[in-house]
Parts: structure tokens; C-alpha cells; sequence
């Protein structure tokens, strides 16, 4: 198929080919020219959010909830950087997104133009890849070339640069193009010597653990993850990044771990002989001092990035390649060989430990709210099926905690950049791609007061999120961090907004939302269902909570897990359960 | 920390120098020498990279090189099993008295003398980094008043080539 028409046309052309329904963004001087044949576009629906980090966040959740690639575009400058913590997001979380953006006309670029900001250049190190396109001809083949890279080995942004005069330039529009990548080769079928290596370490393993990561889900391989965890009888850890990849009521679930795990999932590695690492990249927040994680375990780790394996810690077996396929794989090792793994004294010491240190809380004698049951309440009566979707700090380590997750990706949230102000314009993006989900947002007072202003775009749109603002009135997670490192010292942590300074009641009907508050353990319910029954306008519940609530347990920074403390100066006594 | 050669095929693009020299230093390594220029292809540049780090850094940082969508290839040139060479040119002093000298020792690096003037020559020599070095520690007392290196380019010995594999690639693909 040959067509005459615009590069700005050609671009919409290509999106409309590649299957986008829906791109967030906002027109400006440099990107103009795609944004008048978008006007025309009935496949692509385009988001007019009220900022561009909200457009790279709503293109984060889209992806996250549906598995598809998101789309967001901004003009050249300001509206490019503003893209970048959003980039930057995605890239660490390996989250498939394209990003589209303007360009000075080609023959501006280096002088310094108006809006000029070389975002080729800024994105290099936050992306799998990035193009800038100064030829209109390119502009199909491009396309084609950053949804595949995007989407294909391990997902990731890609930013593909648009100067205006390639937009604006008449050109030939050819489908499909053929792609020229031929450096771009990833490995997804795992070796088969390597599976017979890793499967007779399980097979000698005392007391293994599947330490399983965003790659699980990521490959879809959840369902093969459940049956090889059976199939074993191993226990399992999930990460931040893989909670609900393996059911949280599954007896043989541990937990998550790390620096705010529970004391069995961090247990579970510390004293295991073999770590199953599967889609995993042994981030300093899951191994804590990494001298001393898992001091006796040997390393099985599949990864389909080759360059995660033995960047951490060293892998006795590396097995490069998808984990759909690496854990069919194993499935089909064990399943001929057989597996008789007795991990009696392995489940007995895990068990002990499960029973001993279940996570539990602080409540407080004064009547006022603590933001661990607001999560239990919310994940008792908003149930498994719900997205949840949180932004970064305590409400996102006690979200991640006290919420019962039962099915794959329904806990979105930045765990590796750890961006401030995820949660709204990420739940935006997620109840887009989901519409028949309830979508619930759980953010801190610190984190909406950076990107609350997508509730007008979520009003406007149509698009009705619920969002539960964790309100300590604190920079909670630093206020825990001066509370037990800083001598309490709270150097500029209080917003204040005790003082109701926004009143976030007022903020939501401003913004054409249902405003609730909940300050009263005994209200909490009620307030949950009555959000619940709104569904036709976002809705956004204050719940005050206590300002000296502290995520527990903890691995203080750069320590070891051994020094995991379930309270201050509480430490679970495990060296006598041992042997 | 021991000193290894890396052997780079990339595409010919715009950025691609910039994409590689910037993955270096994010990732903490120091380049001791750099070279790019075109190869027997014309879609493809080669670099050859000399970086001093321990075997599993160095492991660590070709396997985020291969990622880079612009690189084709990645070979490590041991160097006993293969021809490493850098070029230099310098200015050194020499009147009508220490010319003959200098001239001398020109002939027996096996260098060449490109440029001559009243008080000073200019010669061009290529070489292994030792050569080069020991060449530099001779011509010392005459005074050296410019000196320039360019980075270390190799190849390995022998009748195979570590572009076919890479050119069938970029030939499929065309």
C-alpha cells in the first residue's frame, strides 16, 4: 500500500496500523502539525492531560493494566523534559511505552532555538532506545521499529523525535515497512543444557525459594509459575514489582521481601541453599548488603536481559531467556524426571517462622485512624479483582502489604525510580486500558499534591478512578527515616495539611470529583462503600491517618537482611530456630 | 585491573559514538583509547575500544554494550592472537646539528619524517603502545615541542573476519 500524504499524517496513519486506541498528551508548537490529522483520527483517541508527566505516567498504567504498549506525546522543550521522570520510570521498571515528541524544524536544530531541547540526547541513558527523525520517509518504518523494540525482550521506553518540517513534509506513505534493526536481537528461548543445569540444583536443593520478580508477569507466565510452585512444593517470594504473580492466600506464598518485607520472605532467602531468581535483578532493595544476602544459597537466575545476570550476585547457572519459556521448560524437566524434593525441615522452619512474625501493626489508643487497615478494609471489600495502583512511600510499602493480591498486575506502582506522584495520572491510564475494572489509587499527601491536577483530565474524560489519599500530613517515609536515623530531627517534612492547607475534600470538588473524608476507624467501611458505589465521577477519599504510623518490619539501608527489625529495636530472634 | 581491546561493529548512524562513550562513563569505566572509522562496509563503523577494568566488570559492561540497538557485534581481541597499532606524530626540536641524530633514530624505530623546518621535524611513527612509548623516551632530550596520538586500532591475525557474520545480518535486513 502507497499513499501520497503528510509526515504528520503518516505518523497518525502508522499509530492507527500499529493498534494505539489511545495516546495522552498535549499539542504544542513543534509537534502542531500531528496534532490536526489526530483531530480526524476515529481509531486513535487522544487524552489531553494537564501535564506531560501525567501523560508519561497515564501511558505507564495503560501498559501496565493492559500489556500493550503506551503511548504519550509532547511538543520539543519543555514539553520533552517534562516527559523525562516518566521515561526514567518506565525504563527501570521496564515498562513498554513510546513516547512521541516534537522537534525545531531540522535545520533549527543546534542553534538554540525557541523550545529547543535536545531530548535525544537528555533520554539516552532512560531509554531501550530513541530516534530522531529529521525524514519524513522514516517515519512509518520508526514507528514500527520503537513499538517492537518497546514491547519485545525486556519492555521499555522508547522516544521517537519528530523535527516539524519531517512532519509538515509531503512523503510517500508505504505499509508495512520493513524494519532495519539488525542489531537488535533478543534472546527469548532459554538453553536447554542450562534448564538440565538448573533443574539438578533444584533437584538437590534442602530448602530452595522461587524468587520471582516482574519478568513473571511480564512474560504472562503467571498460570506456569503456579504449576511449577506446585508441581515443587518450593516456597515463593514475590517482589514489589511481581505482587500478585503468585496468589498471596497460596499456603506456599511467603511473602514479599526486602527492605520492608516480611520476616519470612527475607528469612526464606537468607537461609536458603538455592535462589530460583526468576525475572528477577537482585535490587539492593531486595538484597540489602550484598555481602551478606543469602549467604548459602547457589544462584539459578533466568532474566531475558542478559545483562541483569550476575550483575549482583553471581548466578551458578544463568539462563538468558523468557520466563514463560524457561518455567515451561523446568515444568517439562520435572515433569519427565520427577521431582521428590523433601523440604519437610525447610516448610517446618518457614512455617515457624510465618506463624511468629505474621505482619502486624501499631493501633492507636487516641482513636485515631492507622493506614494499615485503611489497606485491609480496602482490600476486603474492593476485593482481588481491583487494580490498585500507588504512588511511593509508606501508603506503597503498606499497600503492597496489607492488600491481598490474588491475580497477576493488579498492583501497579513505581518500584525502581520510586517517582513521587505515580499514582493518579498511572491510575488514570490503568482504569483507561481497564473500563470495566475499578481502579483504585492509594497515594500519600506528598505524592497527589504533585499530579493531582489529572483529576480534572479523569472528570472530564470520563474516566472514574478512586484515589485514597493516605493523609499523615508528613514526607512520611523521610519522616520515618529522621524518626529512626535523624534523632528525630524533622527537617522539612510537614506539609501541614492537618491545617487542611489543600483541603482535599475541596480540591476533589474543585476538580469536579466526589470529595470524601474519613478520620475514624469506625467510619472507614462505610466511606470505602460509599466510594465504591460511585461510578460515574473519579472519587477521592482524605483518610487522616496517623502521622507516627512506621512501615515495619525494615532492613535499614546498606545493612544486612540478618538485621531485619519487625519494630524499633525489635529483631526476630532466627539463629535459634536454625538447625 | 588488566588492559582488554574490544573490537565494535556498529551501525554507521548519527549518535552511535555518543551512545557508546556515554554508556562507558554511566557505567563507571574509563576508556584509556578510542578509535572509530569506517570499515570495508559501508553501513558499518568499527571502534576499537581499550578499557582497563577486572574480567567480571568487564563482562558486565559488553553485555549492556549488546544491548544498545546500534551495535551489531562485540569481539574481544586477545593480544597475542592479534596485530594492535596506534599512530603518532610528533614535533621534535632539531637544528642543522642534532637533525642527523634525530634522523638516526627515525630510521631505527622504522618511523618517518613528514615535515622538516629550520629548527624542527615532524614524525610520523605507528607502533604498539610500548613502541610508541619507548620512541617518545628517545627523542626526550632533543625537546619535544608537539606531540599527538591517535587511539589503538586492531585485528585479529589470521584469514577470518569478524565482519561476515555482522554483514549477512545488515543483509537480510536490507
Amino acid at each position: 500500500m502507497t499513499e501520497r500524504m503528510t509526515g504528520a499524517q503518516a505518523l497518525v496513519r502508522a499509530l492507527e496500523h500499529v493498534g494505539v486506541d489511545t495516546v495522552f498528551g498535549i499539542p504544542g508548537g513543534a509537534i502542531l502539525p500531528a496534532y490536526d490529522p489526530l483531530y480526524d483520527s476515529t481509531k486513535v483517541r487522544h487524552v489531553l492531560v494537564r501535564h506531560e508527566q501525567g501523560a508519561g505516567h497515564a501511558a505507564e498504567g495503560y501498559a501496565q493494566a493492559t500489556g500493550k504498549v503506551g503511548v504519550c506525546m509532547a511538543t520539543s522543550g519543555p514539553g520533552a523534559t517534562n516527559l523525562v521522570t516518566p521515561i526514567a520510570d518506565a525504563y527501570m521498571d521496564s515498562v513498554p511505552i513510546v513516547a512521541i515528541t516534537g522537534q525545531v524544524a531540522s535545520a533549527a536544530i543546534g542553534t538554540d532555538a525557541f523550545q529547543e531541547a535536545d531530548i535525544s540526547g537528555i533520554t539516552m541513558p532512560i531509554t531501550k532506545h530513541n530516534f530522531l527523525i529529521t525524514n519524513a520517509l522514516d517515519i512509518p518504518r520508526t514507528i514500527v521499529e520503537a513499538f517492537h523494540i518497546a514491547s519485545t525482550g525486556r519492555p521499555g521506553p522508547v522516544l521517537v523525535d519528530i523535527s516539524k518540517d519531517a512532519l509538515q513534509a509531503d512523503t510517500t506513505f508505504t505499509w508495512p515497512p520493513t524494519m532495519q534493526l539488525p542489531g537488535y536481537r533478543p534472546v527469548t528461548r532459554p538453553h536447554s543444557k542450562q534448564i538440565r543445569e538448573a533443574a539438578k540444583l533444584i533437584a538437590e536443593a534442602r530448602r530452595p525459594v522461587l524468587y520471582v520478580g516482574g519478568g513473571v508477569h511480564k512474560a504472562g507466565a503467571a498460570p506456569e509459575l503456579l504449576r511449577l510452585a506446585e508441581l515443587t512444593n518450593i516456597p515463593v517470594v514475590t517482589t514489589l514489582m511481581a505482587r500478585g504473580t503468585f496468589p498471596d492466600s497460596h499456603p506456599q506464598h511467603m511473602g514479599m521481601p526486602g527492605m520492608h518485607g516480611s520476616v519470612t520472605a527475607v528469612g526464606a532467602l537468607q537461609k536458603s541453599d538455592l535462589l530460583i531468581g526468576l525475572g528477577v535483578r537482585f535490587d539492593d532493595r531486595v538484597t540489602g548488603q550484598l555481602s551478606t544476602f543469602a549467604p548459602n544459597a547457589k544462584v539459578v537466575h533466568a532474566d531475558i536481559d542478559p545483562a541483569e545476570i550476575s550483575k549482583n550476585r553471581h548466578a551458578d547457572v544463568p539462563i538468558v531467556g523468557d520466563c514463560k519459556e524457561v518455567i515451561t521448560d523446568l515444568l517439562a524437566a520435572f515433569e519427565t524426571a520427577g521431582l521428590e524434593g523433601d523440604y519437610a525441615d525447610w516448610w517446618k522452619l518457614l512455617n515457624g517462622m510465618k506463624e511468629t512474625y505474621p505482619l502486624g501493626y501499631e493501633e492507636f489508643e487516641d482513636g485515631s485512624l492507622a493506614p494499615q487497615y485503611v489497606m485491609e478494609r480496602l482490600s476486603a471489600i474492593a476485593g482481588p479483582d481491583t487494580y490498585y495502583v500507588a504512588g511511593v512511600g509508606q501508603h506503597q510499602m503498606w499497600a503492597s502489604q496489607f492488600i491481598d493480591y490474588e491475580n497477576p498486575g493488579t498492583f501497579i506502582n513505581s518500584g525502581g525510580l520510586g517517582t513521587m506522584g505515580f499514582a493518579v495520572p498511572a491510575a488514570m491510564g490503568a482504569k483507561m486500558g481497564r473500563p470495566d475494572s475499578t481502579v483504585w489509587a492509594i497515594d500519600g499527601d506528598g505524592c497527589f499534591q504533585m499530579t493531582n491536577q489529572e483529576l480534572a483530565t479523569c472528570a472530564l474524560e470520563g474516566v472514574p478512578i478512586k484515589v485514597a489519599i493516605i493523609n499523615n500530613g508528613n514526607l512520611g517515609m523521610v519522616r520515618q527515616w529522621q524518626t529512626l536515623f535523624y534523632d528525630q530531627r524533622y527537617s522539612n517534612t510537614n506539609l501541614q495539611t492537618s491545617r487542611r492547607i489543600p483541603d482535599f475534600v475541596k480540591l476533589a470538588e474543585a476538580y469536579g470529583c466526589v470529595g470524601l473524608r474519613c478520620e475514624r476507624p469506625e467510619d472507614v467501611d462505610a466511606t470505602i462503600k460509599k466510594a465504591m458505589e460511585i461510578n460515574d465521577v473519579p472519587v477521592v477519599v482524605d483518610f487522616v491517618v496517623h502521622q507516627d504510623a512506621m512501615v515495619w518490619p525494615m532492613v535499614a539501608a546498606g545493612t544486612s537482611n540478618d538485621s531485619i527489625k519487625i519494630a524499633r529495636d525489635m529483631a526476630p530472634r532466627w539463629e535459634s530456630e536454625d538447625e | 585491573m588488566s588492559r582488554h581491546t574490544l573490537s565494535v561493529l556498529v551501525e554507521n548512524k548519527p549518535g552511535v559514538l555518543a551512545r557508546v562513550s556515554a554508556l562507558f562513563s554511566r557505567r563507571g569505566f574509563n576508556i584509556d583509547s578510542l578509535a572509530v572509522g569506517p570499515t570495508e562496509h559501508d553501513d558499518i563503523s568499527r571502534m576499537t575500544i581499550v578499557v582497563s577494568v577486572e574480567e567480571l566488570p568487564l563482562e558486565q559492561v559488553t553485555k549492556q554494550l549488546n544491548k544498545l540497538v546500534n551495535v551489531l557485534k562485540i569481539v574481544e581481541l586477545d593480544p597475542t592472537q592479534s596485530v594492535q597499532r596506534e599512530l603518532m606524530l610528533i614535533k621534535v626540536k632539531a637544528d642543522a646539528d642534532s637533525r642527523s641524530h634525530v634522523l638516526e633514530l627515525v630510521q631505527l624505530f622504522r618511523a618517518r619524517c613528514i615535515d622538516v623546518a629550520a629548527d624542527a621535524v615532524t614524525i610520523e611513527v605507528t607502533g604498539t603502545p610500548d613502541k610508541l612509548e619507548a620512541f617518545v623516551k628517545v627523542l626526550e632530550p632533543f625537546g619535544i615541542k608537539e606531540l599527538v596520538q591517535s587511539g589503538m586500532v586492531a585485528i585479529g591475525r589470521g584469514a577470518r573476519s569478524i565482519t561476515d557474520r555482522s554483514l549477512r545480518a545488515l543483509d537480510r535486513t536490507a
